[in-house]
C-alpha cells in the first residue's frame, strides 16, 4: 500500500478504537430478539401479504443494524452512505418491476 | 501510470472522495454487485411464488418446512448472527494490535460458519431424502416414490429450482467466507487444514450426495489460495481484517432475507 492508503487505513483503525464494545453486544442481542419475533410471527395464522410486510419490515431493520453497526457504515462519510445505499436501493426496487407480470400469469391461468 | 508521470510531483495523489482506503471501497463495490445477484435470485423466487397464485386466501406455493426445519434454520441464523459478533470483535482486536485475540475471534467466526454449513447440508440432505430434489442431484438408495415431497417436485418444479439455487448460492458464499477468514487468520498454515476439510467432505459424503462432488470446491480453494499466497505473501493488518469482515457481514445480511422469505413464509402450520 502506498503512503496515502496506509494513512487512510490507520485513520479508519483509529476511529474504530473509539467504538464502544458494548454496542456490538446490544446489536447482537436485538438481532436475536428480532429473529425470535420473526419465528413467532411465522406460526401466527395471518394473511399472506400482512405476514410478508411484517417479516420484510423486520428483515430491513435487521439489515440496517448489521450494515450500520457491524459493517461500520454509521461511522462513514455521508457521501459514502448515500451513494452506496442509494444506488443499491434503487437497483433492488427496480427488480420489483417484474412482479406485476407474475400477477398477470395468475390471471391468465398459465403455469 | 505513476503519479509522477501525471503530475510531475512524487506522492501527490487525489484525495479519496469517500474518505477511506481503496481496498474497503473495492469490497463495498463488490458487495453492491453481489447484492444484485442475490436480489435477482430472491426476485425469481418471489416471482415463482406470486405467479403460482392463491386459493381461498392461501398460497398454492408449497409450504414444506416442518417445525424441525424451522428450528434448524433458526439455529443456523443464530450461528450467523453470533459469527457477525465474533467477526466485529476480531476487527476490534486487530485495530488494537492484539494479534492473538484477533486470531481467536477469527477462528470462532469460522467455527460458527462451519456450524452453519454443516446444519444447512444436513437440512438439504433431509429434504432430498424426502423427495425435494433437482434432476442433477443423485437419488439416495433408500428414497421411495411415495416420499413426502416427491409430488411437490413433480407439480411445482420451480420450488426446488429456486430453493436450491438461492440457498446453494448462499452456502457457496459462506464457504468462500470461511476460506477467506482462514487465510487471514492462519495464512499458509490454513492450506493443509483446508485440504483436510476437503478429504473429510469428499470421503465422508456418499456418492449420491450433491456435497460429494461439491467438496472439490475446497480443493480448488486450496489451489487458488496457494497461488495467491505464493504470489503475494504478506502479514495481514487491520485493514485486511476489516475488509474480510465486510464480506462476512454481507453473508450474514443476505441470510436475514433468505430466512424469512424462503423458510418462514413456507412454514407448515399443522
Amino acid at each position: 500500500m502506498d503512503a496515502i492508503q496506509v494513512a487512510l487505513a490507520q485513520e479508519a483503525a483509529e476511529k474504530q478504537r473509539h467504538h464502544p464494545k458494548s454496542t456490538f453486544f446490544w446489536v447482537w442481542g436485538v438481532l436475536l430478539i428480532l429473529t425470535g419475533a420473526e419465528v413467532y410471527l411465522a406460526y401466527q395464522n395471518m394473511e399472506l401479504v400482512r405476514m410478508l410486510t411484517l417479516l420484510l419490515g423486520l428483515s430491513i431493520v435487521k439489515a440496517a443494524l448489521i450494515i450500520g453497526y457491524f459493517m461500520h457504515m454509521k461511522y462513514e462519510m455521508s457521501r459514502m452512505k448515500w451513494l452506496t445505499m442509494g444506488s443499491l436501493t434503487i437497483c433492488l426496487v427496480l427488480m420489483c418491476i417484474f412482479l406485476p407480470d407474475a400477477y398477470r400469469i395468475v390471471e391468465l391461468g398459465i403455469r | 501510470m505513476s503519479d509522477v508521470a501525471v503530475h510531475g510531483v512524487a506522492g501527490e495523489f487525489e484525495p479519496s472522495i469517500f474518505g477511506t482506503y481503496s481496498k474497503k471501497i473495492g469490497m463495498w463495490l463488490f458487495l453492491l454487485s453481489d447484492s444484485l445477484t442475490f436480489g435477482a435470485l430472491l426476485a425469481a423466487y418471489t416471482y415463482g411464488r406470486v405467479s403460482y397464485g392463491t386459493e381461498h386466501g392461501a398460497s398454492l406455493w408449497p409450504t414444506p418446512f416442518h417445525s424441525e426445519s424451522i428450528r434448524n434454520a433458526t439455529i443456523m441464523t443464530a450461528f450467523l448472527l453470533t459469527s457477525s459478533l465474533t467477526m466485529v470483535l476480531a476487527v476490534r482486536a486487530s485495530v488494537f494490535g492484539n494479534a492473538k485475540a484477533q486470531r481467536l475471534w477469527l477462528l470462532a467466526t469460522m467455527a460458527c460458519g462451519i456450524g452453519f454449513i454443516v446444519l444447512h447440508g444436513n437440512e438439504w440432505s433431509n429434504l432430498i431424502a424426502e423427495g425435494l430434489t433437482l434432476p442433477i442431484f443423485g437419488t439416495p438408495p433408500h428414497a421411495h416414490a411415495a416420499a413426502e415431497f416427491t409430488e411437490v417436485t413433480k407439480t411445482v418444479p420451480q420450488f426446488a429450482g429456486t430453493f436450491f439455487g438461492l440457498t446453494g448460492m448462499h452456502m457457496l458464499h459462506v464457504t468462500i467466507g470461511v476460506i477467506y477468514l482462514g487465510v487471514i487468520a492462519l495464512r499458509k498454515w490454513f492450506i493443509p487444514v483446508l485440504l483436510a476439510f476437503w478429504l473429510v467432505a469428499w470421503l465422508g459424503t456418499p456418492a449420491y450426495s450433491p456435497f460429494h462432488d461439491a467438496s472439490h470446491l475446497l480443493l480448488i480453494g486450496a489451489i487458488v489460495i496457494s497461488i495467491i499466497l505464493w504470489l503475494k505473501p504478506k502479514l495481514y493488518d487491520s485493514s485486511d481484517v476489516e475488509v474480510a469482515g465486510l464480506y462476512w457481514h454481507f453473508v450474514d445480511l443476505v441470510w436475514m432475507f433468505i430466512f424469512p422469505l424462503v423458510y418462514l413464509m413456507s412454514t407448515r402450520i399443522i
